[in-house]
């Protein structure tokens, strides 16, 4: 076990929020086809509120600190709050699509010791990322930003949202970061928006192609280990916990809302009537998240797949039961092994169904009313 | 450098945190990490350039732990050294500002 595994695994132990995902703006200057937000602005923290937000997940113990949207940059306070961070010395990672980045902003980000810069990419092919985008020129904007951060000698890492419009061109986006000198990473899921529309989903690159990008070495590594068969879980395996979400791991809107995780739509109280650290020991929401076992769960707990699957509780939350199954995770498990799930074989089927027509109940991340 | 006359100051380029009594150090440079023993976490938090190495290992580490003052400056001599070959910490002959980001 690497020194990080054995840190994250002594938070995980004793329930330290050692990372942290804020959201300081849904607001952005793209307009991406599978994006899940509302860009609108129902009332941001100010300057000070996260300020003062930061200052508690310092106390808390929060390390490692991501900072992302919406567009960070469409915050003019933005380089003020990466500040305050630093000089709290946090851990700091910049989510962005890089397109308002220019050399004097590269050589801020630099100044400011910010550890990793994650922008969003979708092909080598300006005219298929813009037209994701939906922001003309934003791939030419990006790749000369990626430069000039590179010129600084800070670490990029290039994200590559896949679906049906850009499913071909990983190949050449993993290209294009090598020559760019930044790191590569693939990315097939697809979230419901927040306002509860599924129609996003048909974005998703369907099932039958997923085994073409888990049997791919340069994709996924050692293909024998990514796709190995799920081995029988033992007791102490049904004793584990799905993933640090609640744990270790906490996400924070813009509006101050705390949830579990980026993809886990469940409000356990806002930072602007609670201090962060009751909202994180108290609440009953976090305490659920926090108590439930592999062997607590409905269907998952019987399946083979139990110790290797990336079952995400909050897709799960979302399809109606956190205890429930993931059915994306159920397709990718099946798709990756070519092993059946225990959720496919209670329905019957030889092969996943097709998420896109899901109409799964669906929870907004949305503000909490928050007296005046 | 005459050991009597070491200034230490954390880098800007750092990232650091407590977790249970122990430091956790990452240089945002070159990714490298390290967790602190509270002995060490100790002189790390007392690294504010203006002290001393001698005094804060003195004040800080003999202070509060049960450890002999000639080894205690020694094996804060080799971890200050340690942690400031990865920029972690900055070492001067004369007092320093720890810097500002």
């Amino acid at each position: 076990m690497s020194l990080m595994s054995e840190v994250g695994q002594k938070a995980f132990n004793l329930g330290v929020p050692i990372a942290v995902h804020m959201d300081v703006t849904y607001r952005c200057n793209e307009r991406c086809v599978h994006c899940y937000l509302d860009h609108d602005d129902h009332g941001e923290m100010t300057t000070a509120e996260i300020k003062d937000a930061l200052d508690q997940l310092a106390e808390a113990g929060v390390f490692f600190l991501t900072f992302s949207g919406g567009e960070v940059f469409m915050r003019r306070d933005f380089f003020e709050i990466v500040e305050h961070a630093r000089h709290l010395m946090f851990n700091v990672k910049i989510k962005t699509n890089a397109v308002m980045i220019h050399e004097k902003e590269a050589r801020r980000i630099r100044e400011l010791g910010v550890d990793t810069i994650q922008i969003s990419v979708y092909s080598h092919r300006p005219e298929v990322h813009d037209a994701i985008t939906k922001l003309p020129h934003s791939f030419d904007r990006t790749i000369k930003a990626i430069r000039f951060l590179r010129e600084q000698g800070l670490r990029v890492t290039i994200a590559n949202v896949l679906m049906t419009v850009n499913s071909s061109d990983h190949s050449g986006v993993q290209k294009l970061a090598a020559e760019l000198g930044v790191q590569y990473t693939l990315d097939p899921t697809i979230t419901p928006m927040m306002d509860g529309d599924t129609s996003v989903l048909s974005l998703r690159i369907p099932g039958e192609e997923l085994p073409e990008i888990f049997h791919n070495p340069a994709l996924v590594g050692s293909q024998e280990e990514f796709c190995a068969p799920p081995k029988p879980p033992s007791e102490e395996d049904l004793e584990g916990y799905s993933c640090s979400a609640g744990h270790s791991f906490c996400y924070i809107s813009p509006y101050g809302d705390v949830f579990p995780c980026v993809q886990f739509p469940l409000p356990t109280g806002n930072i602007r009537q609670r201090k962060f650290l009751d909202i994180w020991n108290f609440s009953p929401e976090m305490k659920e998240v926090r108590s439930i076992q592999a062997k607590d769960l409905t269907v998952c707990s019987s399946c083979s797949h139990v110790t290797s699957c990336t079952r995400c509780p909050g897709l799960a939350y979302v399809e109606g039961s956190m205890r429930g199954p993931s059915t994306a995770d159920c397709e990718k498990s099946f798709y990756r092994t070519g092993v059946p799930t225990e959720n496919m074989l209670r329905q019957g089927l030889s092969k996943p169904r097709t998420i896109s027509g899901t109409t799964a109940t669906l929870i907004q991340i949305r503000p909490i009313a928050v007296p005046a | 450098m005459p050991e009597n006359c070491i200034y230490i100051a954390r880098s800007s380029a750092i990232a650091a945190r407590a977790l249970a009594g122990e430091m956790m150090v990452m240089n945002s440079a070159d990714s490298t990490f390290f967790t602190l023993n509270e002995v060490a976490t100790a002189i790390f938090q007392a690294a504010d350039g203006h002290t001393a190495l001698r005094d804060i290992v003195r004040d800080q580490v003999c202070e509060q732990f049960d450890v002999d003052p000639e080894q205690a400056q020694a094996d804060a001599e080799q971890f200050v050294a340690e942690l400031s070959s990865h920029g972690i910490l900055l070492v001067s002959s004369q007092p320093l500002s720890s810097e500002a980001p």
